[in-house]
């Protein structure tokens, strides 16, 4: 391959990377980011400023008469704090529980042997085409006599067929040599799952907790369904209920109803609180994000 | 003893030899029955008069009553072409862009440019609908939104534009947001489609002469065609599913015969006014019609030769 390689400059010449196209197409493609990027700036911006400020329509990509009010106000309230570790807490609980439920499902439809494979499969996949529908999933957590209860946000999204069919496409690429010589040192399917599958497939399981973690982080539905009790409100619920509380506003400042005023007070904070709802994702990010991409990849490749 | 030594073929003992297997699929399995497959017996609501105290089976059975009852409702009408529109706007609109940013990404040598731009257009896909509809609210709220603010600044507009209180307006910041959250995203499974071209194909195009632009028309575009062509279809086949929580978070009651979709009109009539039977019913129809057009879409993907979901 060396060879190869080195002999290549000789024949073509070596393209330079910043032709005058090149800038052009970089300047297209950096433009695009910054729309993905500028609404935070904004977000962030408005967070940071004064209120008079903010109702002046001063505030663009950068605080005017910096403040930390609005964060201040976050962290000294109780309630939004008890949000953010109830929220935490529910997230690992879910992500841990939907771990074990993806590996006790993928190991199995693994193997040959198992009789009734096809069976199993079909009713796993089934699930991704047809399904009861709100309300009679509705009708079930209410009669499980799961409402307003935070296991309602926990068990009934704990197995996702779509990333049960990831890690099976990967346990299937495992090498089946791997398990005949673990079954003649005498190891059962617990060990040959515990000692064997599971070490060797560290990578996507890292990628599947995440896609968990971040989906519960940000459900949303689930809890406005299932819970109306306010101590039992995630994070992403109180932030909604937050959001339209100053809609409501606006929208009767459109009708003339309300004055400016009333919608200042909320501005900031709202805007502190939605960076601080999206502060653990953006921490976690850029670390996890090729994990994600992979994911995909996989994904796209059917079980 | 001799048996024991034999291979065994019946069924019986190859369960009994694999029993481990089983006892794994205990839990995922009642996960399956409980919270995927008791529900699905739910429908037959729709068929009943709900009585939530005496349960499904011992409520009044009415046929299709509940659905001639519903397809009479306004709402529906109003629902179930909002909801077409909608999805057909996100089409129409979202469906190229990432095709195109793909491509863009794919031509750019520097790759610090490109992973760093990766990073930045790949991180609306990971915010929820509540935070993306949180700064959306903001960004485009009157007087005080950095759009409107900016635009009257520069005297491009004397008054404010109603994004999100007036009709069309709301309907074209739905999908353009839709756009935003989702064209990074997008760019993946084309990208790993576009790495999959034979690169001797490209050296040829280019010792024929062909410029960037003949290389993407005539090599780039027609190697990603099968991705596309599947995309696409999968994406016809889902016209009638729309999710809750987008519609649901940016709406409002200024624009609530735009906003208003199959899945919000579900919410609001079965768990706000506990209209579970007409609500069940809503659901059903597009459960089914939903599922003739994935069917449709899958039939249609395999005629054409491309590998279909099934």
């Amino acid at each position: 391959m060396t060879t190869v390689q080195a002999a290549k400059p000789m024949n073509i010449k070596k393209e330079k990377i910043w032709t005058v196209p090149q800038i052009i197409l970089a300047i297209i493609i950096i433009a695009c980011s910054l729309i993905c990027l500028l609404p935070f700036v904004n977000v962030i911006a408005v967070s940071l400023s004064s209120k008079s400020a903010i109702l002046r329509g001063d505030v663009g990509f950068w605080p005017v008469e910096f403040t930390t009010m609005a964060y201040q106000a976050i962290f000294n309230d109780g309630s939004m704090m008890h949000a953010l570790w109830y929220t935490v807490g529910i997230t690992v609980t879910y992500t841990a529980i939907a771990m074990v439920l993806t590996i006790l499902m993928a190991y199995p439809l693994t193997k040959k042997r198992l009789k009734g494979r096809k069976f199993f499969n079909l009713m796993a996949l089934f699930t991704m085409y047809f399904s009861g529908g709100t309300i009679p999933i509705y009708l079930n957590i209410k009669e499980l006599g799961l409402l307003n209860n935070a296991w309602s946000l926990i068990i009934p999204g704990a197995l996702s067929t779509y990333n049960m069919i990831i890690l099976k496409s990967f346990f299937a690429a495992l090498p089946e040599s791997l398990e005949e010589a673990a079954t003649i040192d005498g190891a059962n399917d617990f060990q040959i799952l515990l000692q064997i599958y599971l070490p060797l497939s560290l990578a996507s399981l890292a990628t599947l907790t995440l896609f968990y973690a971040v989906g519960k982080w940000n459900s949303f539905q689930d809890a406005l369904y299932y819970i109306t009790d306010r101590s039992l409100q995630p994070l992403q619920l109180k932030l909604y209920n937050l959001i339209k509380g100053s809609q409501a506003v606006d929208v009767a400042m459109m009708e003339g109803g309300a004055s400016a005023v009333a919608t200042s007070v909320s501005e900031s904070i709202e805007s502190a609180t939605i960076i601080f709802a999206t502060l653990p994702i953006l921490v976690v990010y850029p670390f996890v994000q090729r994990y994600f991409v992979s994911g995909v990849t996989i994904g796209a490749v059917k079980g | 003893m001799t048996d024991l030594r034999r291979p065994r073929r019946g069924t019986l003992n190859s369960i009994w030899q694999n029993w481990r297997l089983y006892v794994m699929l205990l839990l995922p399995v009642a996960f399956y029955i409980i919270f995927c497959y008791k529900p699905m017996l739910g429908v037959g609501i729709a068929f009943t008069k709900y009585n939530p105290v005496k349960g499904m089976w011992a409520s009044k059975w009415v046929g299709l009553d509940n659905f001639k009852f519903v397809m009479k409702m306004p709402d529906f009408p109003v629902a179930l072409g909002n909801t077409l529109l909608l999805n057909f706007m996100g089409l129409i609109a979202g469906f190229p862009v990432p095709i195109i940013l793909a491509i863009l990404l794919n031509e750019l040598r520097s790759t610090r440019v490109k992973k760093l731009s990766q990073t930045l257009l790949y991180l609306p896909h990971f915010l929820s609908w509540v935070i993306i509809g949180g700064m959306v609210l903001q960004i485009f709220a009157p007087t005080t939104g950095v759009v409107n603010a900016t635009l009257l600044k520069w005297g491009w507009i004397d008054e404010n534009i109603p994004f999100l209180t007036e009709g069309w307006p709301w309907r074209i910041t739905y999908t353009l947001v839709g756009v935003w959250q989702s064209m990074g995203w997008g760019t993946i499974l084309y990208l790993s489609a576009i790495t999959g071209i034979n690169m001797e194909l490209f050296e040829a195009a280019k010792i024929d002469g062909a410029n960037k632009l003949q290389q993407i028309w005539h090599v780039t575009l027609p190697g990603i065609r099968s991705t596309i062509v599947v995309l696409l279809i999968l994406n016809v086949g889902q016209m009638m599913n729309i999710s809750f929580d987008r519609p649901y978070i940016m709406g409002n009651t200024r624009v609530q015969n735009y906003c208003d979709v199959l899945s919000t009109f579900v919410y609001r009539a079965g768990i706000t006014n506990a209209k579970f039977d007409r609500a069940t019913a809503i659901g059903l129809f597009q459960s089914v019609v939903g599922l003739i057009m994935v069917g449709t879409a899958n039939f249609v993907t395999k005629r054409l030769g491309e590998d279909g979901i099934w």
